[in-house]
């Protein structure tokens, strides 16, 4: 901190962002030292998709042959967006519910929204991680993985608003449901987001069966899921990139402001 | 003594109004106080009484409807940020992180509020030791008693050095050990100077600790003075307690009632340790609207035209309880 200038409004500043680097770091080293809990957490669902659809049903020639390619990274998106739902909807429900741990965060020297952000960035670091570890096991179970380097670009979008959807959603989530209504969340909600999200086929195949198409279209995580075909596999038909990233901007604003909303609704009386 | 001059103001209350949505009445409805540097502030008041609405709108967690609130001269609306910065909450019930030990509690608080590493790390180690909690620095508060986890939130609290500590019911729940234990410790906080701002039910806990207390009831504060000067407020009045020598049924209690200056009768049940109530010689308690003193030969001639012998009497002077009773017609508890 300079001694020359004006103390007040320095300190104020310094003081604010050093609690929301505490907070984060809080988060991570509580992350580290429980690794093995969070990728039993993150890791087991697609590992298991993986295995069974792309290895198993593929073995036993149940699958047509390039369905792994297209499988591969509609489990990534799934990965993103659950991972970062879990990481905020869980932990959020808790606290406000009944461990009350995020009143020493709300009292911290930030503003109630540093609080919010902080909650949004920490899931999207968990998503982020998730999926990357994906990477190495797709390699280790399917023997190759799609990728393209031309499709990099694409490829950090879809990951980032993949991982930021979700985290609005587990913004929602968290501060629209009662504790105790937990269990009826997840089976009414995270349910349907799995198998809606495209992420086990194309979209623009469902064209057969219409009502599901415009169903799966209006699960965000599709469009993450046609977004990272675009980006490792673009001979499967899919989404147009544009369309799927202008989809995506709007979704997280939307789940994002209204679930600051909520958060502070449920931090102020 | 407590300083009273404008300078030494911590804590200014004015006119403070907080109306939730959907309720046809204000939570608090109109408060005003102030409280100095070092200053104990009691406020006492049965459960609904707005005592938590109050504190929840001085530490910016409720959003007050109308008035002011300045904590070291921060307002709590305009600058919430400033104004955390110089405060310490410790609830009623455990927000103690349940992922990390209680020194790393300690030490995580202290970083929120921007306290250096070596500082905090030092500072955690010391508050660990002054609170007892040293040999389970490395537990996790899963286990930890309601007293426990009391001393470690306390300790919490005093890890950025706050201005201002808010203890909201402080020693609801606690064993009379752990009590006296926090008790001690408010009172070594005060003499460094920190401002305490309780909530509390308990009449002896804001007898004892407070230097000044305010009695809410609905909303409202109905009075806001020293623990001394309210009870003095009640000059004039008293109390009579008599044991006589064998058990009475209740016409003596009701003889008793029916004199001059006796204002009600009740009966004072001891604990059990002279055997069974049944056998358990009459021993009431006379609230007087005048000198209990003066009542004495009156009360001995009741019991004496009943066959009873006075063995003891006592005296008593008001409490802060009478008080409370006094303003809202009602008990406590």
């Amino acid at each position: 901190m300079s001694a020359v200038a004006a103390p007040a409004p320095a300190f104020e500043q310094g003081t604010k962002w050093r609690a929301f680097w505490a907070v984060l770091y809080r988060d991570l080293y509580v992350t580290s030292r429980e690794f093995h809990v969070f990728l039993a957490q993150v890791i087991l669902q697609p590992l298991f998709m993986l295995f069974v659809f792309g290895k198993v049903l593929a073995t036993l020639s149940l699958t047509t042959p390039g369905y792994t390619d297209l499988l591969f990274p509609g489990l990534l998106a799934l990965t993103a967006v659950l991972t970062a739902l879990q990481a905020l909807a869980f932990p959020l429900v808790a606290e406000f519910g009944w461990t009350k741990e995020i009143e020493d965060r709300l009292l911290a020297p930030m503003p109630t929204s540093f609080v919010v952000a902080e909650k949004v960035l920490f899931a999207v670091v968990r998503s982020l991680i998730a999926t990357l570890i994906m990477i190495p096991i797709g390699i280790l179970i399917l023997g190759s993985i799609p990728w393209r380097w031309a499709g990099f670009p694409l490829f950090v979008a879809g990951l980032l608003l993949g991982a930021l959807v979700g985290a609005g959603f587990g913004l929602l989530m968290g501060t629209l449901v009662r504790p105790e209504r937990i269990t009826l969340l997840f089976a009414l909600v995270f349910t349907p987001l799995l198998f809606t999200g495209c992420s086990q086929y194309p979209w623009p195949e469902l064209a057969q069966i219409r009502w599901f198409q415009i169903v799966t279209a209006c699960n965000p995580m599709t469009y993450v899921s046609e977004l990272l075909r675009g980006a490792m596999v673009p001979q499967v038909p899919h989404i147009r990139p544009w369309i799927c990233i202008v989809v995506l901007i709007f979704a997280v604003t939307a789940l994002l402001t209204v679930g600051l909303k909520g958060f502070y609704r449920r931090a102020i009386d | 003594m407590v300083p009273t001059d404008s300078e030494g103001v911590v804590i200014e209350v004015r006119d403070l109004v907080k109306r939730y949505p959907k309720s046809p009445v204000n939570a608090v409805d109109g408060v005003s106080f102030a409280a100095s540097q070092g200053e104990v502030f009691g406020l006492l008041g049965p459960n609904g009484a707005g005592k938590t609405t109050t504190i929840g709108m001085l530490t910016t967690r409720v959003r007050p409807t109308a008035g002011v609130a300045r904590i070291g001269g921060v307002d709590v609306v305009d600058d919430p940020v400033q104004a955390r910065a110089q405060l310490a909450v410790v609830p009623q019930h455990s927000n103690l992180d349940r992922s990390i030990s209680i020194r790393d509690n300690l030490i995580f608080h202290a970083a929120y509020h921007g306290v250096p590493a070596r500082e905090r790390e030092e500072r955690a180690d010391k508050l660990l030791e002054q609170f007892g909690l040293l040999d389970r620095a490395r537990d996790k508060p899963d286990f930890f008693s309601g007293g426990q986890s009391q001393r470690v939130m306390i300790a919490r609290a005093l890890m950025h050095a706050p201005r201002v500590l808010f203890l909201d019911e402080p020693s609801t729940g606690l064993d009379p050990a752990a009590r006296l234990f926090v008790w001690d410790r408010l009172r070594e906080l005060r003499d460094s100077d920190v401002t305490l701002i309780l909530t509390t039910h308990d009449m002896d806990e804001a007898a004892l600790l407070a230097d000044k207390v305010g009695i809410m009831d609905h909303g409202r504060l109905l009075a806001l003075d020293t623990p001394d000067a309210l009870i003095d407020s009640l000059e004039g009045e008293g109390t009579l307690e008599l044991t006589a020598d064998q058990p009475a049924d209740g016409v003596v209690v009701d003889a008793l009632a029916g004199l001059a200056g006796v204002e009600r009768v009740e009966t004072v049940h001891g604990a059990a340790e002279n055997g069974s109530t049944e056998s358990e010689p009459l021993r009431v308690r006379l609230y007087l609207t005048g000198d209990a003193a003066l009542s004495v030969a009156p009360a001995a001639a009741v019991l004496h035209e009943h066959g009873l012998a006075l063995q003891d009497v006592k005296l008593g002077t008001p409490t802060l309880e009478d008080v409370f009773i006094h303003l809202t017609g009602r008990t406590l508890r």
